[in-house]
C-alpha cells in the first residue's frame, strides 16, 4: 500500500453525496379491542423490542406509581419470580413505567420467543392480581427509591420548576410524596388497573428481526382477549409560561447550582416546531452550540449544560439545564441570558444554521438505526397520534427553514423575558450574585 | 437438561483486520443495512497507567484530546462531527481510553481526517488545560460531590481491594492533582502512550471495505510509527482476610454495600472468567435471579441489587487484575453486616446444591439478549471490537459471545461460586449522613 506525503496543512475532507432518508415500512392493525399494533421490521439482531404505550393520564399519582411497581408481581397462575423466569426463558424481559400522559410497558427478548412475551405480557394486563406482600415489598422499595431521588440536586430541581411551570395542573408533580405511597393497598390497586389498563387508545409497537403481517398476527392472537372500556382522560393544555422573579431553591452546602430555564415551545406538528428545534440547537441543544461553547468550552464554568425540546400531550416546553460551580453561579447566568437574548434578537449566521440543520437531519437517521431506538421513536410518535412517515415531513422542513425562519423562532421561543427559571443552589453563597441579574423568590428545598 | 432450551442464536458481522506500517492496527466491520457509521479510536492506556501524583490525568488527558490538534483549532472537532449529522463522545477506563464518532455514513472520510489529525498530535496550551481543569472540576461535582452515592462502588473499592497506586487510586483524581497538571506533562503523555503503535481504529457500518481500506491510508498512513511502549505489569496478589471498610455519605439517605472478589485473569483465562460473568447474572439478573429473590423479595432486607464483572461494568474490556462485584442499597436502618451474611450463604448454597432446573439456561438467553442488543448500534460494534482487537487481538469474538456463554456449565458457575468466600472479600459500606 502506498503511503500520501502530504506538506503543509491539510485540509478537512468534504462529505460525500447525502443519502436521503429512507423510512422504515410499518404494518398496523386496529384490533376489535381498540388496541392499535404496529410493527417495524429491522432484522439487524435476532431481538424484538416491544413498547405498549397505554394512555394514563389523570391517573392518582402515588397509586400510579405503586401500580407501574408492582403490575408483574403476579397473575392468577404465576408469582413475580415465575413471571420473571418464563421471560428469561425465551431471552426477555418487561419493566412498567409512568409519565403522566401513560403507563408505559418496554422490553426486548430473542424474536424466537415472540409469542411466548406476548402470551405472557397478555396475561399481566388482563389478570395482574397485585398480591399484598408484593405489593408491600415494592411500595417500599418505591418509597426508598424516592427518598434518594429526594437528595438528588437533579430531581430536586426538576421537582421545583415543574411545580412553577405547571401550577395546577397534572404536569406539575409527577413524583409522589412518600407518605402518599406508604398508604397505597392493594384492592386501590386492583380498581385503578381494572379502570385504567386498557386496550382502548393503547398502542403496541414491535420492532426487530419480525415477518410483520406474522407479528400483526400473533398480537391479535395473544391480546384480543384483554378488552375493557375506554376511559376518557383528556388533560386539559398545559397553561402557558409566566415568567417572573427567578426561584431560588436552597440547598446549603451545595458544591453546585442546578440552573434551568424553561422556555415556550410547540408540539411536532407545529408548523413552527422545525425552526424552534433548530434555534434551540444553535443555543444550546447540542455540544457545538453557542451556549456550551460559551459557558464550558470558553470559561469552564460546567460539565454537560444542555437545553431541549420536552413533547407531552397537553403541551411541549423548552428545558435548559446546567449544573455550575457554586461560585460563578451568578455569571453563568448571566451568559445564558446573554446567549438566549442574542439569538431572539438577531439572525443566526447562515453556517451556524448549516451546521445545526446537518446535526438534526443526521441524528435522525442514527436514531432509526437500531431496533431500541426506532421502537421507542414509534412509540413515541404513535403515543402522539403520528406514524413514523411524520419523519419525511419532518425532515423536509428541516431541509428547508431559512435563517429568516429561525431568527423568527428563536424571537418568539427563547426570549429571556419569557423565562421561567429556578436554581438550585446554596442560596446564602449563590442569593446576592443572582439578585444583582434578576428578582429572586426564594424557598427552601422540597418545599 | 430442560426439553425445551432456548436456542441460542449468534450474528455474524464480517471483520476484517490490518495493521499499517507504522503499526496502528485496523478493524473493519462492515454492514450495510442502515446508512450510517461507528468510527473508534482505543489507546492502549488508561487510569492505571496515570503517573503517582497526577490522579485523574488520563481522563483530562481525554478531555484535551478534543481540544485541537495539527489542523484543527478549539471547537473544530466538534463542529466538524455534528455538521456532518453525527455525534462524538471519548471515555477513559481503568486499561484504554477511547475516542468515538457515529455519523451518517458519507461522512467517513471527515471522520477518518478528524482521528487522524489528533493522533498526529494534539494542540496543547496552557489556556486550554486551565479551562479543561475547570471543567473536569464540574464534572467531578456532578458525578461523585454533588451527589448521594457519587463514586460508589466504582471509586470507592479499588483502594480496599488493591495495594499499588495503579489499581487502587482515584480514577476521577484529586483537585490537587489536576490542579497541578502541567502542559508538559501532557505532551509527556502523549509522546509516551498516544503512539499509533499502541491504537486501534475500527470502523464499523455503512462501508466498502476497499474504499474504506484506502481511505485510512490516506489519512493515517503517514502519522509517523511510534512503538506502544511496554505494558507495566499490574498484578497483586489475591486477598487472604477480609477487608471491610465504611464511609459516611453525608448526601446518602439510606445504607448501601459493596463487596467484591477477584476473578481469573479476563485475558489469559478466558474460559476461567467466563463463568464468574454468568454467575453474576444468575445472581442478580430481574426478579428471578437468586438474590433478588432472596434478599430483595424474601428478607426484604435489600430495596435494590446489581451484580457484574469489572469496577466500571466491563466484563469484556479490562483486564487483571479485576473482580466480580455485587452491591446492594438497604432500607433505611438496614443491617449490612446481615445481608453481607446472606450473600454468602447464597453463594454457599449455590456451590454446595447446584443450580435448580432451567435456571442456567434462562439466565444464558437473557444474557445473549442483552450481548446482542449491546452491538446493534454500529458505534458499538466498532468500540467493542477495537477493545477486543487492542486486549486480545481477536475482534471477531464479538460475534462468539452469545454463545461462549450460552456453553457455561452448571458446575463452572457452581465451582465459580464456591470461590466467592468471604475471606477474599473487599467491601465497603455507605453510612448514610443525609438528613430525613
Amino acid at each position: 500500500m502506498s503511503t500520501t506525503v502530504q506538506a503543509g496543512p491539510r485540509t478537512l475532507p468534504p462529505l460525500g453525496p447525502t443519502r436521503k432518508l429512507k423510512v422504515p415500512k410499518q404494518a398496523e392493525r386496529t384490533l376489535a379491542n381498540g388496541l392499535t399494533v404496529i410493527v417495524v421490521r429491522r432484522p439487524a439482531v435476532p431481538l424484538v423490542e416491544l413498547r405498549l404505550w397505554m394512555p394514563f393520564g389523570k391517573a392518582n399519582l402515588a397509586r400510579g406509581a405503586v401500580l407501574a411497581q408492582s403490575l408483574l408481581s403476579g397473575t392468577p397462575t404465576m408469582s413475580a419470580v415465575q413471571i420473571a423466569a418464563e421471560l428469561q426463558k425465551v431471552g426477555g424481559g418487561l419493566s412498567a413505567g409512568l409519565d403522566p400522559d401513560r403507563l408505559m410497558l418496554s422490553g426486548a427478548g430473542l424474536v424466537t420467543g415472540l409469542d411466548r412475551m406476548l402470551e405472557i405480557l397478555a396475561e399481566v394486563l388482563t389478570g395482574a392480581t397485585y398480591p399484598e406482600q408484593e405489593v408491600s415489598t415494592e411500595r417500599d422499595r418505591l418509597v426508598d427509591r424516592i427518598q434518594v431521588a429526594q437528595s438528588q440536586p437533579a430531581h430536586l430541581a426538576r421537582t421545583a420548576l415543574l411545580k412553577r411551570i405547571y401550577g395546577r395542573h397534572p404536569y406539575a408533580v409527577q413524583t409522589p410524596e412518600p407518605d402518599q405511597v406508604r398508604a397505597v393497598r392493594a384492592p386501590a390497586l386492583r380498581k385503578l388497573h381494572a379502570e385504567r389498563v386498557h386496550p382502548t387508545d393503547a398502542v403496541l409497537v414491535l420492532v426487530g428481526d419480525v415477518q410483520p403481517e406474522r407479528a400483526l398476527d400473533a398480537a391479535e392472537a395473544a391480546l384480543a382477549g384483554w378488552t375493557g372500556p375506554g376511559h376518557a382522560t383528556e388533560l386539559p393544555p398545559a397553561p402557558p409560561l409566566e415568567s417572573g422573579p427567578l426561584l431560588l431553591v436552597d440547598r446549603p452546602g451545595s458544591v453546585q447550582s442546578s440552573l434551568r430555564m424553561a422556555l415556550p415551545a410547540v408540539p411536532r406538528t407545529h408548523p413552527d416546531h422545525a425552526a424552534l428545534q433548530l434555534a434551540n440547537l444553535v443555543f444550546g441543544g447540542y455540544f457545538s452550540s453557542r451556549w456550551v461553547e460559551n459557558i464550558r468550552e470558553d470559561k469552564g464554568y460546567t460539565y454537560g449544560p444542555h437545553s431541549s425540546v420536552e413533547h407531552s400531550v397537553a403541551g411541549s416546553v423548552l428545558v435548559a439545564a446546567a449544573e455550575v460551580a457554586t461560585e460563578v453561579t451568578g455569571p453563568a447566568l448571566l451568559e445564558t441570558t446573554y446567549e438566549l437574548g442574542r439569538l431572539a434578537s438577531l439572525p443566526p449566521k447562515p453556517d451556524e444554521l448549516e451546521q445545526a440543520r446537518q446535526y438534526a437531519l443526521g441524528t435522525l437517521q442514527l436514531g432509526m438505526s437500531t431496533q431500541a431506538g426506532l421502537a421507542s421513536l414509534t412509540s413515541a410518535y404513535a403515543g402522539n397520534g403520528l406514524r413514523l412517515d411524520f419523519l419525511a415531513e419532518h425532515a423536509a422542513r428541516l431541509a428547508k427553514a431559512t435563517v429568516d425562519d429561525v431568527a423568527e423562532a428563536g424571537a418568539r421561543y427563547l426570549a429571556p423575558a419569557k423565562a421561567v427559571t429556578v436554581v438550585l443552589g446554596d442560596a446564602e453563597r449563590i442569593g446576592g450574585p443572582l439578585a444583582a441579574l434578576t428578582p429572586v423568590d426564594r424557598v427552601a428545598a422540597g418545599s | 437438561m430442560a426439553a425445551r432450551r432456548t436456542r441460542i442464536p449468534a450474528t455474524k458481522y464480517p471483520v476484517e483486520r490490518f495493521t499499517l506500517d507504522n503499526g496502528l492496527r485496523v478493524v473493519l466491520t462492515p454492514d450495510r443495512s442502515a446508512p450510517v457509521i461507528g468510527v473508534a479510536v482505543v489507546y492502549d492506556v488508561g487510569i492505571r497507567s496515570e503517573p503517582e501524583g497526577r490522579t485523574g490525568f488520563a481522563h483530562l488527558f481525554e478531555h484535551l484530546m478534543f481540544q485541537g490538534s495539527e489542523n484543527l483549532e478549539k471547537l473544530a472537532h466538534f463542529r466538524h462531527v455534528q455538521g456532518a449529522g453525527g455525534t462524538f463522545n471519548g471515555s477513559t477506563h481503568l486499561d484504554y481510553t477511547d475516542y468515538f464518532e457515529t455519523l451518517p455514513s458519507n461522512a467517513l472520510e471527515r471522520a477518518l481526517f478528524l482521528e487522524a489529525d489528533r493522533m498526529r498530535g494534539p494542540k496543547l496550551t496552557e489556556e486550554n488545560l486551565r479551562n479543561q481543569v475547570d471543567v473536569v472540576k464540574e464534572e467531578i461535582r456532578v458525578n461523585v460531590l454533588n451527589r448521594p452515592y457519587g463514586g460508589f462502588p466504582w471509586l470507592k473499592l479499588p483502594p480496599v481491594m488493591f495495594d499499588t497506586f495503579p489499581n487502587a487510586h482515584d480514577g476521577y483524581g484529586s483537585f490537587d492533582d489536576l490542579e497541578s497538571a502541567t502542559v508538559s506533562d501532557a505532551a509527556d503523555f502523549f509522546r509516551r502512550y498516544y503512539a499509533c503503535g499502541n491504537a486501534v481504529l475500527a470502523v464499523s457500518g455503512d462501508v466498502d471495505v476497499a474504499e474504506a481500506t484506502t481511505l485510512i491510508e490516506r489519512h493515517f498512513g503517514d502519522v509517523p510509527a511510534r512503538p506502544a511502549p511496554a505494558r507495566p505489569d499490574f498484578t497483586e496478589p489475591d486477598l487472604t482476610g477480609e477487608r471491610r471498610t465504611s464511609y459516611t455519605d453525608p448526601l446518602a439517605p439510606l445504607p448501601a454495600v459493596a463487596g467484591a472478589w477477584r476473578v481469573p485473569d479476563p485475558v489469559t483465562d478466558f474460559a476461567g472468567y467466563l463463568p464468574y460473568v454468568v454467575l453474576a447474572e444468575v445472581l442478580t439478573d430481574g426478579d428471578a435471579s437468586r438474590l433478588v429473590e432472596r434478599l430483595v423479595q424474601r428478607d426484604r432486607t435489600v430495596t435494590g441489587l446489581g451484580g457484574y464483572l469489572g469496577f466500571m461494568g466491563d466484563p469484556f474490556d479490562v483486564r487483571d487484575p479485576t473482580a466480580l462485584l455485587l452491591q446492594a442499597h438497604l432500607p433505611p436502618g438496614g443491617d449490612v453486616d446481615k445481608v453481607l451474611r446472606t450473600m454468602d450463604e447464597e453463594l454457599d448454597r449455590l456451590a454446595t446444591d447446584g443450580l435448580t432446573e432451567g435456571e442456567l439456561a434462562r439466565t444464558q438467553a437473557r444474557m445473549a439478549t442483552h450481548l446482542l442488543r449491546d452491538t446493534d448500534a454500529v458505534l458499538g460494534r466498532a468500540l467493542r471490537m477495537a477493545v477486543l482487537e487492542q486486549q486480545r487481538g481477536e475482534p471477531g469474538l464479538l460475534n462468539d459471545l452469545p454463545r461462549l456463554v450460552g456453553e457455561v456449565t452448571d458446575e463452572q458457575v457452581r465451582a465459580a461460586a464456591a470461590t466467592l468466600r468471604p475471606e477474599r472479600r473487599a467491601s465497603v459500606e455507605v453510612v448514610p449522613g443525609g438528613a430525613r
